[in-house]
């Protein structure tokens, strides 16, 4: 109890000391930190889209317009025997254009410009596994009455590739700011022990054990990261605000919406990164620079 | 209570042994010198015996145990048997007395209350009573060593280490140092004192080890400086 409350004072006294080095660890840590839990974010959300999508996501076979009742139901059957196709449902050309019409009911112009008639027939295939397009593609695409195959999976893969390159650019970030942080940390632990290098001196001379010695100092770093860790929680939930439940409303309707629970998620997640990085930094620091 | 077996420590890039091979057994409740002129390896046997340094050859066995073997874990705590005095006092500036004392006492996990007993009376035995409160440079360098041995002797440790305590003293206040210490040799207490100067060594009257170029030239029980 006695040596906790040592411990804890030491620890305020030893970052306040310091304030200008504390706050600049505690900024990259931040940064850091926030990257992380952005990159962190960005994975869940792009998971959470794929079970989202590719429970929905259909291939499409546009069939000629001058296609025959004959080829017509010979698709139907080949598709409803094929072992890839997991279900199978037509799309009449009038159901095509109640579809489109629903879909831009903003664009009155652009609707009244298409006839009904005008907008091929298909079949919507769902596949048991949506990465056998290529098979579904090479066996249907020269049938008699197909115009073309188009996968929207494609589509899909493409989004998800934008929403990798930023998870990786974010991440990217994150361990540059790391590697600040960390070097920001070792130099406060240094900073820290050569001001205390009396107390340790007597303290190893009176036999203090090697943890109690250590300790403040390690703690120190660690009370910094877990600040950093706070900050860039407060960061992520006002980014969620201000930028994705406001500015870019448009862009996340059209995606899956981010929870507030996924945001909560982060919230140990970077406070335990912050917090062991910065112990473990500290600890290695004072393996070269308080020698027993 | 402290055996040197066959000793030898060579520090790394010196072209000689500071410790050549040198064996000596000190016996509880002994008062034991080691002179010799600076370079002779005096100062090496104060590190070994704390454990700040380790031998390349040869035994040192503390308080009946083998201090070369020891790990590196349990050295703090075997520190804790023994007390240590230096040249340069080693207090801290920010601190009073008695903080000074009360602090080796709270590292190493004695309660406050603990220390309120303690630490007065220990202030009392070096002769300090009336300045527990007064910070090292408020004090003269005599009344800072005698912070200093109390640090040391708080813990009723069983050796007490001094490594040249009166050189930075003048000579009366190196005797009233010397009565100190005498007065705590009597307690039962082990000391083993590094030191040049002659005066004291031929008043005290004790075991004297002459070390030279790192080996033992003398050990002579009631020996003088010589």
């Amino acid at each position: 109890m006695q040596r906790a409350k040592y411990v804890l004072s030491e620890v305020m006294v030893g970052l306040w000391r310091n304030v200008t080095m504390t706050i600049a660890m505690i900024i990259t840590m931040a940064v850091s930190l926030a990257m992380l839990g952005a990159s962190g974010l960005m994975y869940l959300q792009v998971n959470s889209m794929k079970d989202f999508y590719y429970d929905q996501i259909e291939v499409a076979i546009f069939l000629n317009n001058d296609v025959t009742d004959q080829q017509r139901s010979a698709l139907d059957a080949a598709l409803h025997g094929d072992p890839l196709v997991a279900q199978v449902i037509y799309e009449s050309k009038e159901q095509a254009h109640e579809k489109f019409k629903t879909m831009y009911a903003d664009a009155p112009d652009l609707v009244n410009a298409v006839k009904p008639g005008q907008l091929p027939e298909s079949f919507r295939v769902r596949l048991k596994n949506p990465e056998q397009f290529e098979q579904i593609n090479e066996k249907y695409k020269n049938n008699e009455g197909v115009e073309t195959i188009v996968d929207q999976q494609r589509l899909l893969d493409k989004i998800f590739n934008i929403l990798g390159a930023v998870q990786n650019m974010a991440l990217l970030a994150a361990s540059v700011m790391a590697i600040a942080a960390l070097l920001l940390v070792g130099n406060t632990i240094q900073v820290a022990a050569y001001s205390k290098r009396r107390e340790v001196a007597v303290m190893k001379l009176v036999g203090a054990s090697n943890w109690f010695i250590q300790a403040p100092f390690v703690l120190e770093a660690v009370v910094a990261g877990f600040i950093g860790s706070i900050i860039a929680f407060v960061a992520l939930v006002l980014g969620k605000w201000f930028l994705l439940d406001g500015s870019l409303r448009d862009l996340t309707e059209l995606l899956t919406p981010l929870g507030w629970s996924d945001v909560l998620l982060m919230l140990p997640l970077m406070a335990g990164a912050g917090a062991v990085v910065s112990a473990v930094t500290a600890w290695v620091t004072l393996r070269f620079y308080l020698r027993v | 209570m402290i055996q040197l077996e066959h000793v030898t420590k060579t520090y790394p890039k010196a072209s000689r042994p500071s410790l050549d091979e040198v064996s000596c057994g000190i016996e509880k409740g002994e008062f034991v010198f080691f002179i010799g002129p600076s370079g002779s390896g005096k100062s090496t046997i104060i590190k070994l015996l704390l454990h700040e340094i380790t031998p390349n050859q040869g035994r040192v066995v503390v308080n009946g145990r083998d201090v070369t073997s020891m790990r590196s874990w349990k050295i703090p705590h075997f520190r804790r048997s023994i007390g240590c005095v230096f040249q340069d006092f080693r207090l801290l500036p920010n601190r009073t007395a008695y903080e000074n004392v009360a602090f080796a006492l709270e590292v190493i996990g004695k309660t406050k209350a603990v220390a309120r007993r303690v630490v007065p009376e220990v202030l009392e035995l070096v002769g300090l009573g009336g300045k527990e409160h007064r910070y090292p440079h408020e004090l003269s360098g005599g009344e800072q060593q005698r912070v200093a041995v109390a640090r040391a002797f708080v813990n009723r440790p069983l050796i007490l280490l001094a490594d040249e305590p009166t050189g930075n003293l003048d000579p009366d206040t190196s005797i009233e140092i010397m009565r100190l210490l005498d007065r705590i040799n009597r307690t039962g207490t082990t000391v083993v004192m590094v030191t040049h100067d002659s005066n004291i060594v031929n008043q005290m009257r004790r075991r004297v080890v002459e070390i030279e170029s790192g080996r033992i030239v003398r050990d002579q029980a009631r020996g003088v400086y010589g």
